[in-house]
């Protein structure tokens, strides 16, 4: 049934091209969670000390809102391109693709695309902080939470890094190095503003 | 029994699913069927292709479903082969 599902899904992705705008769209959002976690995480630590609770409930709820705008906005602006995309080849076909594959593809691939932008970078934010996750619900934790939290986010940056340089057929730790240089900026920036 | 045993349809269909995909879809529809496609035009977003199809016994209807599933239209049916068996019956 799950076989079924991924099939038909790369299907209708293959028919509409899409699996580009999928791949770009995860990236895109899955470096925007992670480097709004990374500021929030830097700018709790700069402060004066807080609450871990205080600090896990302004990561959620920002996971949470980046999750839900990644949803709202994708399948607002795919599902018009897709519309707009079907309508061109009714047009030139001269005939209803409503039940066709393509009418399948125009209901289902921006569902599929907002489902991707959303959950990258909600789910890229939980593994950012589940450290701080961990430490709130009593596990022992060898390193601070915070620091840990700065450990994984950087981790993931430069693994998105070498996913993009895999993509481009270039030098994966050029490509993994420079992604991380920019969260190094982000961090050196946050310091310098709000340190 | 009259069984049509060879179709050659012309069908215009978009690009994509490509002429792979949908010759295979084709071909799904029955377990002895023979599937030739031939593309013969490619416009901006459509391409004209020849398709020919040989079975025992060729379902017409199960195959324009499968044509128009993925997108495609049947302009016309430009040859037929249909056989008579009455040994079936």
């Amino acid at each position: 049934m799950l076989l079924k599902l991924i099939a038909q899904a790369k299907f209708l992705l293959n028919i509409t091209r899409s699996h580009h705008i999928v791949r770009r769209y995860f990236v895109v959002n899955g470096f925007d969670g992670a480097l709004t976690m990374l500021g929030l995480i830097i700018g709790f630590l700069i402060s004066a000390s807080t609450d871990l609770s205080v600090i896990v409930n302004a990561c959620l709820g920002a996971a949470i809102a980046l999750g839900m705008s990644g949803v709202s906005s994708a399948y607002v602006s795919e599902a018009a391109e897709r519309q707009r995309a079907l309508g061109k080849l009714e047009n030139a076909m001269i005939s209803d693709l409503q039940d066709s594959a393509h009418g399948q593809a125009a209901r289902s691939v921006p569902l599929l695309i907002a489902l991707v932008n959303g959950l990258s970078p909600l789910l890229i934010s939980l593994l950012i902080i589940s450290p701080l996750l961990l430490s709130q619900a009593g596990f022992s934790w060898p390193a601070s939470p915070l620091y840990s939290a700065i450990f994984i986010a950087l981790i993931l940056v430069f693994l998105l890094g070498v996913f993009l340089g895999r993509i481009a057929g270039v030098s994966w730790l050029r490509s993994g190095i420079q992604t991380l240089l920019i969260a190094m900026i982000t961090i050196v920036l946050i310091y310098l503003f709000a340190g | 029994m009259v069984c049509v045993t060879r179709m050659v349809l012309d069908v215009l269909k978009p690009h994509q699913p490509n002429a792979l995909t949908f010759s295979q879809a084709i071909a799904e529809v029955g377990s002895d069927y023979y599937v030739h496609l031939t593309v013969l035009e490619v416009d901006e977003s459509t391409e004209s292709i020849e398709i020919v199809i040989e079975a025992k016994n060729i379902d017409f209807d199960a195959v324009q479903s499968a044509i128009s599933d993925m997108g495609g239209s049947v302009h016309s049916i430009d040859e037929v082969e249909v056989h008579n068996d009455s040994d079936s019956f």
